[in-house]
């Protein structure tokens, strides 16, 4: 199934990623030469191998419930493109939330 | 605003299918992936740090406080709980979201398949759980510009302080058949998990707060059509009323739009005090959040020994508490159902009787005197100042004829100034009642020779006319006279 | 005198330090005159903290001088990775994103070297968020190959392996999600291992792809590379994945080097058609002198291993494609765009489109189109499934041996440029190193000659089971041993008359 420029616009977007058509152009391409490259993953894993999300099988890490030191504001905001009254400053927001 | 059926004729018409999906804040001391404070507000992004901020290199770990307080929830809420599961990683872009995923759980939550049985002016409904998962709730944006809404505005503030605060995500499945009684049946539900909440410890569950926050779902379907149909969602509705409110109203609207042959648009909705609900972003097309297990947390795994630990620490069902308390304290309906309302009093009247006094005369003060002055201050009753200990004193200072209900007052003035034991106060405030005849007896003659018609009334036989001397006489004695020696004196004296 | 510091190793120069022969101070400079006279050739880093290494070695020696018992590394150099947060010090992650951006925290690993008197010199060059297997990608431009400067380094941990190549730092630190630290050490003639996954903490270091990154130790030597081992492993609270037991004993087990008796398995997979005859020939003279050493040579095939590659460009750029999310121009890094009149959603855009280079934004696409709904099940569900069979190659493998070996790369360094526009042939660098990565086991490449055919560096990996990271360790020792009695010393040194200022020129 080949790759179009339409759908890696669409991933784009979903990924919030600025593309040019001009890379949109070379991208749809390249990126459906690496699709097809990894096709064969899905045919070799039956549907009765469980899936492994984590190379070891460690359960139940927790953390006690006891304050530590945050860090101060100024460490908070100190590398934020933009702050205004201790806050992070974002511009205009136009979607609603997720 | 869009148009309304009238309740009754949409009733008449349509089968509701309700479903309530509620976020509780949880109370922890830490967030839920990081250590730090967990205590609502305080001065914007105090309270971060590489992970809750989203640092780059910052790895989550679990808060093992939360866990448990998600499976406590499950396990009042009759599910059954995991024995393993996995956090998954909910991903899409919004600037109150440090990582820009929420670490959340999917397709395997802590808890699931649980019931609860809601009691409305006698009938029980049962609210089937679909599922308790938990997650982390995020910062908090602030619109900078005239409206002080997200549309119109300039540009936008964040403070993360809230970010990272452990969040459970309560699920119901559809709810069918609750017919005309859908919005009551949903505010009883919320009320229901709050008092849950609450007894269970885990949050303080304040709606007004945000601590819980509810997404309202309706549907309606033609009567007796048993099929489900296109439901919108109103999103943070965030008091009991509300909840009632805006199904009520997202009903009517329903029911207006189907009734003239339109489709209702599946979509979120915003709920609005004065009583109606808009448009939020419509989901024709569903928002692909590219779920996945997250590989920064390892799976937890609720063995059955620790689950029966858990379950051991529940408390007793709020409603088998509040039978049980009511019981025994002789109350009527009506007088429990005011204990009922006031957030706190049922914890504080038993601590009372606890400390010796009656049920009635602590039901008097914590509901009478005391809400009012937690009402006049804008706080919860329990945070008004004065202990259970201290109130079953002052009604022991009564009980024994120290003082009277309205010295007593003064005495929990002195309490809140913080002047030493109701004893004390009493004696450096000179607050004892004046039982002595010769002083009492001087007071009766002068009031007797003020207002010699009233006497006049009284040796007439209309005894009732006392309260009037008596009166006068408290006034005189500024509240201190022995009430009820002052009108067996009066009566001796003009009989 | 400057020529012996810059050649000697980690573990002497430690030695030298704490018996006072040295100071740290006197050892550092010479490091870091090293980089300031041949690191505008190498490029291996991207930043060199003179003054933080300086105050850390006076640090060192004053605790020396005042009789403090330190480790073994006390006082010795190291470059690290410009992957791992250090805090006030600028970290990049090789991309224009992070341009600037100086963290307020510092990783586990990052702490540990610091307080057992490691002397961090500086950043070190890498592919853009660790994302190529030769360092091109990085957005500040290359690193070139000590061996051969119009080859590549490797990747993504190029500048730490040049680094060392160049006798710039006796020691360095890198992070292995397919291949990271053994293809640049193969590549490099240098020592690269990976240990078990886990077995070092995550934390603070610049995630790529979090089920499979780990941090671990790059050197000249077997026992440097243990020693360094031995410093950055162990139980990390702050990181969930990390293993609560143990560091198994490495650095006995370089010591030893003794594989007598041992199991080796040759996966049969990994060679034949696609490897250089050269890398094949050193291979197998290299698994000869392990069994002229006592190890029973076998074969053993992992059929699954053909399709780690497969799987682990739909796993990776997965989580990539989640964890490179929180670069969005709000709390750090690069904002572009922001003219007054543009919304946050078109900024964020904006700033990910131009401050992402190609391949990160390749693997972020393909990442979200492998996790997209509708996909999901064929791509990363698949994937994980391959992980399991893979998992379970290993498994059966170890039933029949202690260890597994082959080529550590297909090739030798490749010239800059000559992939740049086949990704397949690029990705195909990591062939080898990938199903380590994907089980989770430890695995190491080191030195084993030179290729016949151009003269360059062959690596020999080493896999072993999950938390026995000490066997990769001993035959890593076995081979260097067995290679330097014909040799004299191990492979780079063949480096030091062109790159240290005092000996000779090349002839
Ligand atoms: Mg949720
Ligand atoms: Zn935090």
């Amino acid at each position: 199934m080949a790759l179009t420029t339409a759908d890696v616009a669409r991933l784009a977007d979903l990924a919030r990623i600025e593309l040019s058509a001009e890379e949109l152009e070379r991208f749809a391409p390249e990126l459906d030469i690496v699709l097809a490259a990894v096709a064969s993953v899905s045919e070799v894993a039956g549907s009765d191998v469980t899936p492994m999300s984590h190379a070891l099988a460690l359960t139940n890490v927790f953390r006690d419930d006891v304050v530590r030191p945050s860090l101060t504001p100024a460490q908070a905001l100190a590398m934020a493109p933009a702050v205004e009254d201790d806050r992070f400053r974002a511009p205009r927001i136009l979607t609603e939330e997720g | 605003m869009s148009d309304l059926m009238d309740y009754d004729e949409v009733m008449e018409r349509f089968d509701p299918a309700l479903g309530l999906e509620v976020h509780v804040e949880l109370n922890t001391a830490t967030k839920m992936f990081c250590g730090c404070d967990n205590t609502p507000g305080g001065e914007p992004n105090t309270k971060t740090c590489p992970v809750c901020l989203g640092l780059p290199g910052s790895l989550p770990v679990v808060n093992g406080k939360a866990v448990e307080s998600a499976i406590r929830i499950g396990l009042a809420l009759n599910c059954q709980v995991a024995s393993w599961c996995r956090f998954a990683r909910k991903n899409y872009f919004y600037p109150d979201m440090t990582k820009n995923f929420q670490t959340s759980q999917y397709d395997e939550p802590i808890c699931f398949d649980g019931h609860v049985n809601i009691d409305v002016d006698g009938e029980t409904y049962r609210i089937d759980i679909e599922r308790v998962h938990m997650e982390e709730d995020a910062g908090k944006l602030t619109h900078a510009g005239v409206t002080g809404r997200i549309h119109g505005a300039d540009y936008s503030l964040v403070d993360y302080n809230r970010a990272g605060t452990p969040l459970m995500e309560i699920v119901t499945r559809p709810i069918l058949g609750l017919g005309e009684r859908t919005p009551v049946v949903a505010r009883a539900y919320m009320a229901h998990l709050r008092e849950l909440m609450v007894a269970l410890g885990v949050s303080d569950a304040r709606m007004e707060a945000g601590n819980m926050r509810c997404d309202a779902n309706v549907s309606l379907a033609p009567k007796g059509a048993h099929v489900l149909g296109t439901r919108s969602e109103t999103k943070n509705v965030n008091s009991l009323k509300a909840v009632e409110g805006a199904l009520r109203h997202e009903i009517r609207r329903q029911g207006a739009l189907l009734a003239a042959g339109e489709r209702v648009i599946q979509e979120t909705r915003h709920w609005h005090e004065e009583g109606w609900t808009s448009p939020g972003r419509s989901k024709e097309e569903a928002e692909d959040y590219r779920y996945f297990p997250e590989p920064d947390l390892v799976p937890v795994a609720a063995g059955a020994s620790w689950v029966e630990q858990l379950r051991a620490t529940l408390p007793e069902p709020p409603a088998q508490r509040r039978a049980r308390l009511q019981a025994a304290w002789g109350f009527a309906d009506l007088e429990m159902r005011d204990v009922t309302g006031t957030p706190g009093s049922i914890d504080l009247i038993e601590a009372t009787v606890t400390a010796g006094a009656s049920a009635a005369s602590a039901r008097k003060w914590w509901l009478g005197e005391l809400a009012r002055r937690a009402n006049e201050r804008g706080i919860e009753l329990a945070e008004v100042g004065v202990s259970a200990a201290q109130v079953a004193g002052v009604q022991r200072l009564v009980d024994a004829g120290t003082i009277n209900d309205k010295l007593a007052r003064a005495v929990f003035d002195g309490l809140l100034a913080g002047e030493g034991t109701p004893d004390e106060i009493v004696a450096a405030r000179g607050l004892a009642v004046v039982s002595d005849d010769g002083a009492l007896g001087a007071a009766v003659d002068a009031a007797i020779a003020a207002h010699p018609d009233v006497a006049q009334k009284i040796r007439d036989g209309k005894v009732q006319a006392a309260g009037a001397l008596i009166g006068a006489i408290m006034k005189q004695m500024r509240g201190k006279a022995d009430a009820a020696r002052v009108r067996q004196l009066i009566l001796e004296k003009l009989s | 005198m400057a020529a012996a510091i810059l050649t000697a190793t980690a573990s002497d120069l430690g030695a030298r330090i704490a018996a006072r022969e040295l100071t740290a101070v006197e050892v550092t400079r010479a490091f870091l005159d090293q980089i300031g006279r041949v690191d505008g050739a190498v490029h291996a880093f991207l930043h060199v903290d003179a003054e933080g290494a300086l105050a850390q070695a006076r640090g060192v020696d004053e605790r020396l001088d005042a009789g403090e018992a330190l480790g073994p590394l006390a006082g010795v150099p190291l470059a690290l990775k410009d992957l791992f947060c250090q805090e006030g010090v600028p970290t990049t992650a090789a991309s224009r994103m992070l341009e600037g951006w100086r963290p307020p925290y510092s990783a586990t690993v990052t702490q540990r070297l610091l307080d057992a008197g490691v002397v961090i010199l500086g950043k070190t060059n890498l592919d853009e968020f660790a994302m190529g297997s030769s360092t091109e990608t990085s957005a500040f431009g290359p690193t070139y190959n000590p061996w051969d400067l119009a080859r590549i380094p490797g990747g993504s941990g190029g500048g730490s392996a040049a680094a060392l190549a160049s006798f710039e730092a006796p020691l360095a630190v890198g992070t292995d999600t397919g291949g990271s630290i053994r293809q640049p050490g193969a590549v490099t003639g240098t020592v690269g291992v990976k240990p078990t996954y886990g077995g070092t903490s995550r934390f603070g270091v610049i995630a790529m792809a979090s089920s499979l990154d780990q941090p671990g130790p790059c050197a000249r030597t077997v026992l440097d590379a243990a020693l360094l081992h031995a410093i950055i492993a162990g139980h990390d609270p702050q990181d969930s994945t990390s293993i609560d037991a143990p560091v198994p004993p490495v650095v006995e087990a370089a010591r030893s080097g003794d594989v007598a008796g041992m199991r080796i398995g040759v996966v049969t997979e990994l060679g034949g058609e696609g490897y250089d005859p050269g890398v094949l020939r050193r291979f197998t003279e290299g698994v000869a002198h392990l069994r002229a050493a006592g190890a029973e040579i076998v074969d053993v095939s992992c059929p699954h291993f053909r399709y780690a590659l497969g799987a682990y460009y739909l796993i990776m750029p997965s989580e990539v494609s989640s964890n490179l999310a929180r670069y969005d121009a709000i709390r750090y890094g690069r904002r572009v765009g922001d003219d007054g009149t543009r919304s946050t959603e078109e900024v964020m855009r904006l700033t990910r489109g131009d401050a992402f280079g190609d391949e990160v934004k390749r693997r972020i696409i393909i990442g979200t189109y492998a996790l997209s709904s509708g996909y999901y099940d064929a791509y990363y569900g698949s994937a994980q499934k391959v992980r399991t069979l893979i998992a379970r190659d290993f498994e059966a493998a170890f039933a029949q041996v202690d260890v597994l070996v082959s080529p550590s790369t297909p090739t030798t360094a490749f010239k800059i440029g000559e992939r740049t526009d086949d990704l397949l042939a690029m990705y195909a660098s990591d062939l080898c190193t990938i199903p380590a990565n994907m089980a989770g086991v430890p695995a190491g490449s080191f030195p084993c000659g030179l290729s016949p055919e151009d003269g360059l560096p062959v690596g020999l990996q080493v896999m072993a089971p999950p938390l026995a990271d000490d066997r990769v360790y001993r035959v890593g020792a076995a081979l260097e041993r067995a290679l330097a009695a014909p040799d004299g010393g191990v492979l780079s040194d063949r480096l030091a008359p062109r790159w240290t200022p005092d000996a000779p020129k090349e002839a």
